[in-house]
């Protein structure tokens, strides 16, 4: 079985970013960069259903300007196989996204999707469900446990209240939530090694897929600032202030 | 195309969420011609609750058995179906919602705006990127407008209003051989609803153990609360996963929020920074929380927690 991983390259998820005092967007020149998580947890599931003879081709893709080559070379230190650079314009609407993704699995022909459930960047939560809409596959989204067993995948989802478990006929579309697994760190000689894996660019206009826009931001701003509140100094501080002065209790 | 709003209504199958409510007053700001889409099996009770909700002018039910789990594969042809009609598609940006919408958005060949907070207009929101760290005024050129909305930003309308409107049965069926349900775990709580509840106490790594999460409860049970717990709280075990607050867990917006032993992650404060009144306790000065809390008590939660549920009525 071939699985195809996407991965998008974000503002790594420790930093706390700024926004233009233009209204533009926000800092990205000079911030550290990192994997999605969320899509580091997909790779992860990725290499684990290889480790354990359930897969026989891991392929990463990834869909920006050259910058993500350096996300997909850490994909291929982690295990893939090999990677796809579509060039193209970094920040592309996830509809786009999921077409490229859709056209791509025409070419590739994988019988396992594996997606972030979100990109922590623009927290849109869309790109596997369009995926899968848009290739009439079935979708298993916010996964935490994933089992691929006698030609279907069964994934058990993180829902409100609880967990679902669905049997989804392959090929399928599977985003990760955090609790899928604990993805590993690169080893060193895996990162040289990863740097001879080989590596395709693709141009993303090659896909026959109308790439502009369909929604303006108008304006990016900061969210209003809470006031900075007072320490208390005791318990009974504590309840007077919120049944007196906060009236919460 | 006139402002015609369909809201998909998330259930299960005897209840109606309380994000759908909200998702309903959302829509309120669009216009008045909002109808609510209701699938599901033996759902007709969820029908007529619906169809006495303010801002309701019409109610579809489409009920089969295709539809008893709301499972993407099985719904998005039905709401694809209907679309046409509908210049604005909202759901709520539940589990549910998230998983729904981008399908059918996908279908239209539209965008999805995903956790709508604010509307602006017809064609434009409002929502948070970088785990709320910024606002986005975003505004669409889709003739579908398709959203999801976070209900954490939007009052509740009434939900018996004294007008019921018309129901209308929808003789739908699909076909759907891509997926199938197997089974549901549910984390069952005599506790309020996390998302819908007044106060709410989250419990962090702080807490150290399972047995000493008790203590968030007994303290959530005092102020009648939900409890909650940050992303260390889960993956140690202490709780299940579904209470999880935060960027990728439940937003939450309470009158009171108590952060117990939770330092307060970019990740964490996303899901929690717009509650009214926000407490924190926690043994490090320096942690991040205190710098969103209205109330800061730096002591050791193990002294402040049994002192703070023995002194509450």
């Amino acid at each position: 079985m071939k699985v195809l991983v996407a991965i998008k390259r974000v503002i790594d998820p420790y930093v706390k970013v700024r926004v233009k005092s233009d209204g533009s967007g926000v800092e990205t020149n000079n911030v550290k960069m990192s994997m999605n998580p969320f899509c580091e947890i997909a790779v992860e599931e990725a290499i684990r259903l290889k480790e354990s003879g359930v897969a026989e081709e891991v392929v990463v893709v990834s869909i920006g300007d050259n910058s993500v080559q350096e996300t997909l070379r850490s994909a291929l230190a982690l295990g893939a196989d090999r990677a796809i650079h579509v060039n193209g314009p970094t920040t592309l609407e996830p509809l786009v996204v999921a077409k490229v993704l859709a056209a791509l699995m025409e070419k590739e022909q994988p019988q396992l999707v594996l997606l972030g459930k979100q990109a922590i960047d623009s927290d849109n939560n869309q790109v596997a469900q369009m995926v899968a809409a848009l290739t009439d596959t079935p979708q298993g989204t916010f996964t935490s446990q994933l089992v691929i067993e006698d030609g279907t995948a069964q994934v058990t989802r993180e829902i409100d209240g609880g967990l679902e478990t669905l049997e989804l006929s392959l090929p399928a579309i599977v985003s990760t939530d955090l609790r899928l697994n604990e993805p590993r760190y690169a080893s060193l000689p895996n990162i040289m090694k990863a740097k001879r894996k080989p590596l395709d660019i693709l141009e993303a206009e090659s896909f026959n897929v109308d790439l502009q826009p369909r929604q303006q931001v108008v304006e990016v701003t900061a969210p209003p600032k809470r006031e900075s509140g007072e320490i208390v100094s005791s318990v009974d501080d504590l309840i007077d202030k919120l049944r007196n002065k906060a009236n919460v209790l | 195309m006139d402002t015609r709003i369909l809201v998909i209504a998330e259930h299960d199958n005897e209840k109606v969420s309380l994000d759908t409510y909200k998702t309903l007053s959302a829509a309120s700001c669009l216009g008045d011609d909002v109808t609510v889409l209701v699938m599901g099996a033996a759902c007709h009770n969820v029908a007529d609750t619906l169809a006495k909700a303010q801002y309701v002018s019409k109610v579809l039910i489409a009920e089969n058995e295709q539809f008893a789990h709301l499972l993407a594969e099985s719904c998005a042809p039905l709401v694809l179906r209907l679309a046409k009609d509908f210049s604005h598609i909202l759901a709520p940006a539940s589990t549910f919602g998230k998983n729904l919408l981008p399908r059918v958005a996908a279908l239209l060949d539209v965008g999805q705006l995903s956790d709508v907070i604010q509307i602006v207009s017809t064609d434009t929101v409002i929502r948070p990127i970088y785990a709320g760290n910024a606002l986005a005024k975003v505004k669409t050129s889709d003739v579908h407008k398709v959203m999801t909305i976070r209900s954490s930003a939007f009052d509740c309308g009434e939900t018996d209003c004294g007008e019921v409107a018309e129901v209308i049965e929808m003789n739908e069926s699909v076909n759907n051989a891509l997926s199938k349900y197997i089974s549901t775990q549910k984390n069952k709580s005599e506790r309020p609803e996390l998302s819908a509840a007044r106060v709410v106490v989250s419990g962090g790594r702080g807490l150290g153990s399972k047995e000493n999460f008790a203590m968030v409860e007994k303290l959530a049970d005092k102020l009648g609360g939900a409890i909650g717990a940050s992303r260390a709280a889960v993956d140690a075990g202490f709780v299940s996963n579904d209470l999880q607050v935060g960027q990728t867990g439940k937003i939450v917006a309470p009158e009171l929020y108590i952060a117990v032993g939770i330092s307060g992650a970019i990740q964490h404060m996303a899901g929690m920074k717009d509650s009214k009144v926000i407490v924190a306790i926690n043994s490090d000065p320096d942690a991040p929380i205190f710098q969103v809390a209205d109330y800061g008590l730096v002591g050791d939660l193990f002294e402040v927690m049994p002192e703070l549920i023995d002194k509450l009525p």
